[in-house]
């Protein structure tokens, strides 16, 4: 308790940490920060995920052909960690259809395709105006609802943190955004500042912290100076301002920062008592709270020395990537890059027709000058620049090591789990190997690698208890075949005359078959004789039947047409294609059966001649 | 001789002793389960499939501590191979083509409509993935499938495909996507 306590007197304190490592990368940051946000004319089509956030995709609520009003939910949030998506303008729903997905792989993710009806009808929602007495769980489901993740670029539902289920001390706020080139939360913060504070205040009424901390770079002074007239009357807010670093905005080491903290491998930070949230999201939980607006747009930064207008705007999401690069003028080079996110973290774009979604803060389009290609991987030469930079303590050597010879235990025992790929290593690598890249795959291969044996765990156990079965009953069986074979021998004790009678019965076999063999030739003709009648009798009996069947029936289809003549026979029709579909299917299924048995025999014949 | 004999005897005293204990603890702390062969069955997919030619995955664990090779399972491919080879202590070898080639992970598909409800695939199952009972339709549980094919030989009516499942994880590729130097 009283550590606790010394944290919140040290952070009120301004005192500042440092994190290990880190870089300072050119910001490029003035190219899109100097205009207000504006905001891009209506797309014709609109292409929305289902699944934007980490965790379960919601449940379609809409069709093909329906229309939709802006802000209409699309899906519903099923258990789970999970998230709707709502229509960012209204229109009809084209199709929903795999398209490609705002994901490096491109692999196309179901989306539902919006035509635009240019009109942008709104849907009515309703606000939680009273929200200071609202209580926090209502406000969660509200805030769920309308679709709200963490928009710093994990997508992470946050409705999840609004609803810790530990003591939260201390709520922090990143405005950091280390990254360089992106501007997104900058000018948010310049122009939108009451908003934020709205927002967070929202929040510290869902969370109850003692202190809210928003901790800005020192590279963005207007929006310090912004955000600090905001939150000027509220002494339990602080702006704290932090040296420029990167990746001084994640998550972990912002805390370390502002704190001097550190947040366990394999923990959260609810663990030790704190929350983030980005400036973004605050601002998107004060529209879903007080306007009654679903997350449908967010901030993103257009920029990079292709583009001829660089500047941030308000984009729907959905709005694919091509529109906002004819809107801010890209001017392509040859074998121009496109990336979404920013130059350390973000990923190259392989289709314009890849949609903005939740995490989308930036679409980069840098000159080959000014952010050179990757160059051809050299051998590492250990000189362990990439360790120093490390901003988590790790060995980017030795993973590299391990990652190569995918030795996963080894990954594991050297924390791979804890790397937060923020791309440093690669960019101090003075033999340009794409450490982060071996990284990322690795931590997939991990991942199936724990799922295959889970799997084949279960494989395992039911085989194994399958055979425990079939051994049980294979045991079972032989022991009713033993009873019932005692049952007759103690009968048979139990009878005194059985033995005589068994032995009559087979001296009598035997006279039998004596006297058959005698006779054979005259009585084999005898039962032939016999057996043809029968078989006539038999037919004829099959015959008689049959007619018999007929003319009742047809007296009751008589009798059922006088009644209703047309719907009887309608249904005689229906009853009649049934009954042949049914034949028709069985004789489909026979006609299978019988072309596998000859290609079967076929097969086992040309084996025979060929061995 | 008196020295000698006293020797002798306190060696035979604890000869005894010694044998009374080893013999006690063979006894009581006996393993039961064969160590390697649990080893080595972990290390199989247990996919049951009997592509090794022994009927699953435990049958061949125990051949190949009795000396069998260890290149004979075509799902478990080159990282089985590869992590049976460390814990026998032998070198590595190619898989052997003779029981089939290392393939895209499969589950079974049954067409519904064309199943006629015999029972067989149910029966040739070894993980009792397929639900179903006589004359009804069958179908496969996907999460349990291994991918085994046992079950599409014995179907009359050949209505069991074996179809590739789509990976949920997708492979970031290490060359693909470069992060880049800011100069």
């Amino acid at each position: 308790m009283h550590s606790e306590l010394s944290l919140i007197e040290q952070v009120k304190s301004g005192k500042l940490w440092d994190i290990p490592g880190g870089i300072h990368p050119p910001e490029r940051k003035s190219l899109s920060n100097s205009t207000k946000i504006d905001i891009i004319p209506l797309s014709p089509f609109y292409y929305v995920p289902i699944k934007q956030h980490i965790g379960n995709e919601g449940k379609l609520l809409v069709k093909v052909g329906e229309q939709v009003l802006t802000g209409q939910p699309l899906t519903d949030a099923i258990e789970g960690l999970s998230l709707p998506v709502h229509a960012p303008t209204s229109g009809v729903i084209k199709d929903i259809t795999p398209h490609v997905s705002a994901h490096p792989s491109g692999k196309p993710e179901i989306t539902i395709v919006i035509e635009s009806d240019h009109k942008d009808t709104v849907f009515t929602t309703k606000p939680i105006k009273n929200w200071q007495t609202s209580e926090a769980a209502s406000l969660t489901k509200h805030i769920q609802s309308m679709g709200v993740a963490g928009l710093g670029g994990a997508a992470f539902p946050t409705y999840v943190k609004t609803n810790p289920t530990k003591d939260i001390k201390l709520l922090i706020i990143n405005g950091v955004e280390c990254e360089p080139y992106i501007t997104a939360d900058d000018v948010l913060m310049r122009y939108f500042a009451n908003e934020i504070t709205q927002g967070i205040n929202i929040l510290q009424h869902m969370v109850q912290p003692e202190l809210v901390v928003i901790a800005i770079e020192d590279n963005k002074p207007e929006a310090i100076e912004a955000i600090k007239l905001a939150v000027k009357d509220q002494d339990t807010i602080e702006v704290r301002v932090i040296p420029t670093k990167y990746p001084s905005g994640g998550e972990k080491q912002l805390i370390e920062i502002v704190t001097g903290q550190e947040v366990p491998s394999k923990s959260i930070p609810a663990d030790i008592g704190i929350v983030m949230q980005n400036i973004g999201t605050c601002f998107a939980i004060k529209e879903a709270v007080i306007d009654g607006k679903a997350l449908i747009h967010r901030v993103v930064t257009v920029t990079g020395e292709s583009i001829s207008r660089p500047q941030n705007l308000w984009v729907k999401l959905g709005t694919p990537i091509s529109d906002l690069l004819t809107h801010c003028g890209l001017v392509a080079e040859q074998d121009q890059r496109l990336i979404m996110g920013g130059p350390m973290m973000g990923f190259n774009i392989m289709d314009t027709m890849m949609p903005v979604v939740k995490s989308t803060n930036c679409i980069l389009a840098p000159s080959e000058y000014n952010l050179p290609s990757f160059g051809v991987e050299q051998a590492c030469i250990r000189c362990s620049l990439c360790s120093d930079a490390c901003p988590v303590n790790l060995l980017p050597q030795q993973m590299l090591w391990y990652s190569k010879a995918k030795d996963h235990e080894k990954l594991e025992e050297y924390n791979l789990a804890d790397c937060i790929e923020c791309g440093v290593c690669s960019y101090v690598c003075p033999s340009q190997i794409p450490l982060v890249q071996y990284y990322r795959s690795s931590k997939v291969e991990i991942k199936q690698e724990k799922e295959d044996k889970i799997k084949s765990d279960k494989a395992k156990e039911r085989f194994e208890t399958r055979q425990l079965r079939l051994e049980r009953d294979k045991q079972a069986r032989l022991l009713k075949h033993k009873e019932s074979a005692d049952k007759r021998k103690k009968a048979l004790e139990k009878d005194g005359n059985a033995k005589d009678k068994i032995a009559a019965a087979l001296a009598r076999a035997k006279a039998k078959k004596a006297s058959t063999g005698e006779t054979a030739p005259i009585s084999a003709d005898a039962q032939t004789t016999n057996t043809q009648d029968k078989v006539a009798a038999a037919i004829a009996r099959a015959k008689a039947k049959k007619q018999a069947q007929a003319d009742s029936e047809t007296t009751a289809t008589v009798s059922s047409e006088s009644q209703d003549s047309e719907v009887g026979s309608a249904e005689a029709v229906e009853a009649k294609s049934a009954e042949q579909i049914k034949k028709d299917k069985i004789a489909a299924t026979v006609a299978r059966a019988k072309a596998k048995k000859l290609k079967q025999a076929a097969e086992n014949k040309e084996q025979g001649e060929s061995n | 001789m008196y020295v000698l004999l006293f020797a002798l005897g306190a060696l035979i005293a604890l000869t005894v002793v010694f044998g009374a204990i080893l013999g006690f603890a063979s006894v009581k702390f006996k393993v039961k389960a064969d160590p390697l062969v649990e080893q080595i069955d972990n290390l199989l997919p247990q996919t049951q499939c009997g592509q090794c030619g022994y009927p699953g995955c435990k049958p061949y664990a125990e051949a190949i501590a009795n000396g069998d090779d260890i290149n004979k399972c075509p799902p478990g491919g080159e990282s089985t191979i590869k992590q049976l080879a460390d814990l026998m202590g032998v070198d590595a070898k190619p898989l052997d083509s003779a029981h089939g080639q290392e393939d895209v992970k499969k589950v079974a598909f049954i067409r519904e409509d064309e199943c006629i409800g015999c029972t067989k695939c149910i029966q040739a199952c070894p993980v009792d993935a397929i639900m179903g009972a006589s004359k009804v339709m069958h179908t496969v549980i996907i999460d349990e499938c291994t991918g085994c094919d046992l079950c599409v030989e014995p179907c009359p009516v050949d209505c069991i495909d074996m179809v590739p499942l789509t990976d949920t994880n997708w492979k970031w590729d290490a060359l693909a996507i470069s992060v880049k130097n800011i100069n």
